[in-house]
C-alpha cells in the first residue's frame, strides 16, 4: 500500500476522529491484538525494477519515533512491537519515499519495493526496465551532456563518442553507425524497445530516428544482446526514453542551436508532466533545417537537410503493473552532394579526377535532386505487470516506413522519385523476466512479426527491392546466475524463423544468365515480353546463442567475457538486387540462392575504475561464415558509356580489433581523456582485406571544469585518423571513347591520414530550483582543415566538413 | 489483465485487415526513362548510311546490337539526325521528342576518333540558340576509317566549347566504327 504524500498528511490520528473511530473497531474486532508486545517486524527493502536489495535505506517508524537504516541485505528487524499498525517512512537516495502503513502480527515479514532512480534525470544509465541488457558484455553508455551536444546531428554522430564506432556515410546527413566495423543490417536498432525497420540494410539510409526523442542510449558489443534479436553480427544500439518518477511534476526544456556550417540549425522541446499515482505524459518536437554545407573553402551544393519529428509517450507507471503508449513521427529531407550523381565509368573518372565537386554553385537552403525524403511512423503500446514470478511484459508495435529517393530525371518523370518503398510493420511480443531466487535471473520471451513491402511501380523505374510480405518468429531464453558476489555467468539461446513471401520481376537476359530457369522453375508465375514475374518463398531457420561472464576482482576492477553465435538472413538487397544502383554508381546484382550468415564473436573487457581513474579495454574476434559481401566483377557496356558490375557473393571473413579509453582526473578541475581503437576485417576465402573497415584512430582531449564558476566546462579535442592501409582494390580501367585513352579509376585507395581539433564548452548562465540556462559553444575542425574520410562514400568527390561553429541555448525548468 | 485482452483484440484486428491483398500480383513497370536504341542517319541526297545501336535489356547482361548499314563516300556533305527510342515499352517511345522539350538541358557531341577524315557541325540549336545537336552535318574527307562518337550529356554546361567542360552527366555515349571511301 503506498499512500501518497498529500493523503498521508490528512491522516493524523488525533485530527482525524473517524480513524480514531476506525481504530477502535478494529481493537475490538481483533481477538489476537494483546496488550503484551512481543512481536517482530521483518522489513525488507528491494529495488523494484530489478528485486536487488537497497542497503542503507532509512526506516523511520512514527509510533517509535525512531529513525534506523537497513542492512546490507536490505534488512531490518524491529523487536517488541505490539499488534498493531504502524505508520512507517521509508527513504533511499535515488529514490521516492515511500510512506506505508504495515499492520504487525507475531513475526511479520514485509517486503518494500522502491523505485530506483539512479540520478537517473542528471547522467544517462544503462538500467533496462528490469535488470542490465546483458551481464557478461560491458555496456556503453553516452552521458545525457553528450547526447544534448549532438542535438544538431543524427544518432550516428553520438555513437562515434564511444571507442570502436564509425560512422558510414554518404556525405555529411545520410549517416549510419559501424560498430566493430559491421553496419546495416548487422547492426539492431532498438528505439523504445522497438526495433526499427526502416529499410536499415541500405548503406545510403540512415536511421530514422530523432536523436532529440532520445533520453539515454547504450550501445552493446557483438551480439549478446538475444533478446532484440539472433543477428546482430555488430552489435545493439538500445535507445530509450527515461522512466518517469512517481511525483506530481510538470518539467520541459527547450533548446535551440545554431551552426555556421550548414547555415541552419535545431529547436526541439519537450515536456513531461507526472503525478505521483503514477500517469506521465511527455510530448517531444524537433525542427531542423540547414542549408548547403561547405568543406574548408568551397559549398558543397546540394547538401541541405529539412527535418520536421515529434514523439508522444503516455502511460501509467505503478508498483506493480502499468502501461504505455508510445507514438513518434520522423520526417526528413535530405539532399545528396549534386555533384555526386555520376555513374557511367567516364563520369565517375571526371568526378575523381577533378577531386573537388564538378557542380559548385551559390549557397542556398533549398534542396533539389538528387535527394532522399523519409517518412517514419512508430506506434507502441506495452503493458506490463508484476507478479510473485516475476515481470510480465506484452508489447504491440507498429511501423512504416516510406521512403523516396529522387534522382535527376528527364521529362515528365522530373519530380517522381526513382525508389518509393513504403514498408509496414507489425510486431507482437511477450517477454518474461523472473527472479527464480537471489542468484538467478531468467528471461524469456516470444516475438511474432508481419512485414510488408510496397515499392511503388509508379516510378517508371524497375523496382530496386521487391514487392514481399515476411513473416517472423523468434523465441528466447537468456539465465544469468551469481555463482558468487564477484561472479557473474550468462547464458542465452534463441532460435528465429523467417518466412518470406516475394513478388519479382526479373529481367529475362539476367534469369537465363544466372541459371535460375533450371533451379526454380516452380516460381514463374508469368513470363512476359522481356521480364519474368516470380514469386519466391523463401525460408531461413536461424539459431543464435550466447555465454558470457562477469567477474569482479574487487570494486575497482571488473572484467567480462562473452562468447555470442549470431545468424542472419540474407537482406532484401542482397537476396534481389538486379541492375542500375544509383546511389552506389553501379550495377548491383543479388542471388536467390543465398543463406544465412553465422558468426562467432569472442568480446573480452577490462574495466578499472577508481575515482580518479577509469579504463575500459576491449577486444573482440569475429569470424563469420557465410559472409555475404559485394564487389566489382567486371565492367559492362551500356549506351551510357561503361558500368561497373557488383555483385553479392558469399564468403568467410574474421574481424578482430580492440578499444581503449581511458580518463584520468588530474585534479579537481582538469580531466584528460584518451580514446583509440584499431579494427582488421579480411576476407579468409581469398585472404583480402574487407572493404570499408575503419581506420585506426586516437583522440585525446583535456577537459577543464570549475563548479565554483558556473559549471563552466571547456574542453579541447584532437582527433587524429590514420590513413587505411588495409582495403581490396576495386579499381578498374577503363577506356574513353571521347579522348581515346585508357583512364585508371580508382575508387579504392582510401585518403590521407588527417588531424581535427574540436573545441567545446559550455555554462550555466543562470541555476535556481526551478529553471537553468545553459550557454554551450563548440567550433568543430577549428583549424579548417582540408580531409577526406575513408568512410565517407562520396570521398571520391568531396572534402569532408569544413569548420563549423555551433553556439547553443538550453533552457529548462 | 483487461489491457491484455484488449490489445490481443487490437492486434488481431490489425493483423487481419492487412492481409487481405495476398491474390493480387504486382503490376510490371513500364522503363520510362530507358533510352534503348539510339539510331544516327546520314543522307548525301544521294546515299543513305543509317547506324543503329540497341540494347534491348538497358543494364541486363545481354550485349548490344551495333550495325552501321554501309561506309560513306568520301569528300561528301550529310545531312545527320538522331532518333532515341525506349523499345522497353510497346509501342516504343520517342525519347527524342523529351529532349527537344527540353533542350536547354541536353547537348548532344560529336567526337571523331584518331585515322577518321571527318567533321561535323552542329545543325540545329537550342531556345537560346547553343548547339543541341539532334542534327548536324557531317563533311567527309578523303578515305580513312575509325571511331565516331555521339555523346548525349544532361544537364550540361551551356555555352561550352566541348566536352572538356561541358560537365553534366552522360546519358548516351555510343561510338561506331565508321569507313569513309
Amino acid at each position: 500500500m503506498i499512500f501518497t504524500n498529500t493523503y498521508l498528511n490528512s491522516i493524523d490520528v488525533q485530527k482525524t476522529p473517524m480513524l480514531f473511530f476506525f481504530l477502535i473497531l478494529l481493537l475490538f474486532n481483533s481477538p489476537i491484538y494483546s496488550q503484551d508486545c512481543n512481536s517482530s517486524l521483518t522489513l525488507k527493502v528491494i529495488d523494484l525494477h530489478d528485486s536487488s536489495v537497497l542497503q542503507n535505506a532509512s526506516i523511520f517508524v512514527k509510533e517509535l519515533d525512531k529513525e534506523v537504516k537497513t542492512n546490507f541485505k536490505g534488512e531490518y528487524v524491529f523487536k517488541d512491537l505490539c499488534n498493531k499498525e504502524y505508520f512507517i517512512e521509508i527513504s533511499h537516495e535515488d529514490c521516492e519515499t515511500i510512506q506505508t502503513e504495515v499492520k504487525v502480527r507475531n513475526n511479520t515479514i514485509k517486503t518494500i519495493r522502491m523505485e530506483h532512480h539512479l540520478n537517473e534525470l542528471d547522467e544517462i544509465i544503462v538500467k533496462s526496465n528490469f535488470k542490465n541488457k546483458s551481464q557478461s558484455v560491458f555496456e556503453n553508455k553516452i552521458s545525457k551532456q553528450t547526447l544534448e551536444d549532438y542535438s544538431n546531428n543524427s544518432i550516428a554522430d553520438v555513437l562515434k563518442t564511444i571507442p570502436g564506432v564509425s560512422i558510414i556515410s554518404t556525405g555529411s546527413s545520410i549517416v549510419k553507425p559501424q560498430i566493430n566495423g559491421l553496419h546495416s543490417s548487422r547492426v539492431l536498432l532498438i528505439n523504445n524497445n522497438v526495433k526499427m525497420e526502416d529499410h536499415e540494410w541500405g548503406i545510403d539510409h540512415a536511421p530514422s530516428i530523432d536523436i532529440n526523442s532520445i533520453e539515454k542510449i547504450s550501445l552493446i558489443k557483438g551480439a549478446g544482446a538475444l533478446k532484440y534479436g539472433g543477428s546482430a553480427l555488430g552489435g545493439v544500439i538500445i535507445s530509450e526514453t527515461l522512466k518517469t518518477k512517481l511525483i506530481d511534476s510538470l518539467y520541459g526544456k527547450l533548446y535551440s542551436s545554431a551552426s555556421s556550417n550548414g547555415k541552419g540549425g535545431t529547436i526541439t522541446t519537450d515536456i513531461t508532466k507526472t503525478n505521483s499515482k503514477g500517469w506521465y505524459t511527455r510530448l517531444q518536437g524537433t525542427f531542423k533545417r540547414f542549408g548547403d554545407y561547405n568543406t574548408s573553402n568551397y559549398i558543397m551544393s546540394n547538401t541541405g537537410l529539412s527535418e520536421r519529428n515529434f514523439s508522444l509517450k503516455t502511460g501509467l507507471n505503478r508498483v506493480d503493473y502499468g502501461f504505455e503508449v508510445y507514438y513518434s513521427f520522423f520526417n526528413n529531407e535530405t539532399g545528396i552532394l549534386r555533384a555526386s550523381h555520376l555513374v557511367s565509368a567516364q563520369d565517375i573518372f571526371r568526378g575523381i579526377t577533378s577531386g573537388i565537386p564538378l557542380i559548385i554553385e551559390d549557397f542556398t537552403y533549398d534542396i533539389s535532386a538528387p535527394k532522399q525524403k523519409i517518412k517514419h511512423n512508430l506506434a507502441k503500446f506495452n503493458f506490463f505487470k508484476t507478479t510473485d514470478l516475476g515481470k510480465f511484459n506484452f508489447q504491440y508495435d507498429f511501423q512504416s516506413n516510406k521512403r523516396q529517393e529522387f534522382d535527376i530525371r528527364r521529362g515528365d518523370d522530373r519530380n517522381t522519385p526513382s525508389i518509393d518503398l513504403e514498408l509496414t510493420t507489425h510486431s507482437l511480443s511477450l517477454d518474461f523476466d523472473s527472479r527464480f531466487s537471489n542468484n538467478l535471473n531468467l528471461n524469456l520471451g516470444i516475438v511474432g512479426k508481419y512485414q510488408k513491402n510496397f515499392p511503388d511501380p509508379e516510378t517508371g523505374v524497375r523496382r530496386l527491392i521487391p514487392d514481399y510480405e515476411k513473416y517472423d518468429l523468434g523465441v528466447y531464453s537468456i539465465f544469468d546466475y551469481k555463482l558468487n558476489p564477484e561472479w557473474i555467468i550468462e547464458g542465452g539461446l534463441r532460435y528465429d524463423y523467417t518466412y518470406m513471401d516475394v513478388y519479382k520481376y526479373y529481367k529475362t537476359s539476367f534469369w537465363e544468365s544466372r541459371d535460375y530457369g533450371e533451379e526454380f522453375s516452380d516460381i514463374i508465375v508469368e513470363v512476359l515480353a522481356n521480364q519474368i514475374l516470380t514469386n519466391p518463398k523463401l525460408e531461413f531457420n536461424n539459431a543464435s546463442a550466447t555465454l558470457g561472464s562477469k567477474f569482479l576482482f574487487d570494486n575497482n576492477n571488473t572484467i567480462f567475457f562473452n562468447y555470442a553465435m549470431s545468424s542472419r538472413s540474407p537482406n532484401p538487397s542482397e537476396l534481389f538486387s538486379e541492375g542500375l544502383h544509383h546511389a552506389s554508381a553501379r550495377i548491383e546484382l543479388g542471388d536467390l540462392r543465398f543463406k544465412s550468415e553465422v558468426g562467432h564473436n569472442f568480446g573480452f573487457t577490462y574495466q578499472k575504475s577508481n575515482e580518479k581513474f577509469s579504463l575500459i579495454f576491449n577486444s573482440f574476434l569475429n569470424t563469420i561464415k557465410d559472409f555475404i559481401v559485394i564487389e566489382p566483377v567486371e565492367i559492362m557496356q551500356t549506351i551510357r558509356g561503361s558500368f561497373s558490375l557488383w555483385e553479392y557473393r558469399q564468403t568467410d571473413a574474421k574481424l578482430f580489433g580492440a578499444d581503449l579509453n581511458v580518463d584520468y582526473k588530474l585534479n579537481k578541475h582538469i580531466n584528460l581523456i584518451h580514446q583509440s581503437s584499431v579494427i582488421k576485417g579480411t576476407d579468409t576465402k581469398l585472404d583480402n582485406p574487407l572493404i570499408d573497415m575503419p581506420p585506426a584512430n586516437i583522440k585525446n582531449e583535456i577537459v577543464y571544469f570549475n563548479s565554483d564558476l558556473n559549471n563552466l566546462s571547456v574542453s579541447l579535442q584532437s582527433e587524429y585518423t590514420f590513413k587505411q592501409n588495409k582495403y581490396p582494390d576495386n579499381n578498374f580501367e577503363v577506356y574513353i571513347p571521347t579522348t581515346e585513352t585508357y583512364e585508371y579509376i580508382d575508387l579504392s585507395t582510401p585518403p590521407k591520414a588527417y588531424h581535427l581539433l574540436n573545441f567545446n564548452s559550455r555554462i550555466d548562465i543562470h541555476t535556481d530550483k526551478n529553471k537553468s540556462i545553459n550557454l554551450g559553444f563548440k567550433i568543430n575542425n577549428l583549424l579548417n582543415t582540408t580531409y577526406k574520410n575513408y568512410l565517407n562514400r562520396l570521398r571520391l568527390y568531396t572534402h569532408d566538413l569544413g569548420r563549423n561553429f555551433i553556439l547553443s541555448v538550453k533552457y529548462k525548468l | 489483465m483487461k489491457f491484455f485482452k484488449y490489445a490481443l483484440l487490437a492486434s488481431t484486428l490489425i493483423f487481419a485487415s492487412c492481409s487481405d491483398d495476398d491474390d493480387n500480383t504486382p503490376d510490371p513497370v513500364n522503363e520510362e526513362e530507358v533510352i534503348t536504341t539510339l539510331t544516327v542517319t546520314l543522307d548525301s541526297g544521294s546515299d543513305t548510311v543509317v547506324m543503329q545501336y540497341q540494347d534491348l535489356d538497358g543494364d541486363g547482361p545481354d550485349a548490344a546490337t551495333v550495325t552501321v548499314s554501309g561506309s560513306l563516300t568520301a569528300n561528301t556533305v550529310y545531312d545527320g539526325s538522331i532518333v532515341l527510342l525506349n523499345e522497353t515499352e510497346s509501342p516504343a517511345e520517342n525519347v527524342t521528342e523529351e529532349i527537344e522539350e527540353e533542350d536547354l538541358d541536353h547537348q548532344f557531341f560529336y567526337t571523331v576518333g584518331s585515322g577518321l577524315d571527318v567533321a561535323a557541325e552542329y545543325g540545329d540549336a537550342d531556345s537560346e540558340g547553343n548547339p543541341l545537336g539532334l542534327s548536324f552535318i557531317l563533311n567527309t574527307g578523303v578515305a580513312s576509317s575509325g571511331g565516331l562518337t555521339f555523346t548525349l550529356r544532361h544537364e550540361p554546361n551551356k555555352p561550352n566549347t566541348g566536352l572538356e567542360n561541358a560537365g553534366g552527366e552522360t546519358d548516351i555515349e555510343v561510338t561506331f566504327d565508321v569507313t569513309v571511301e
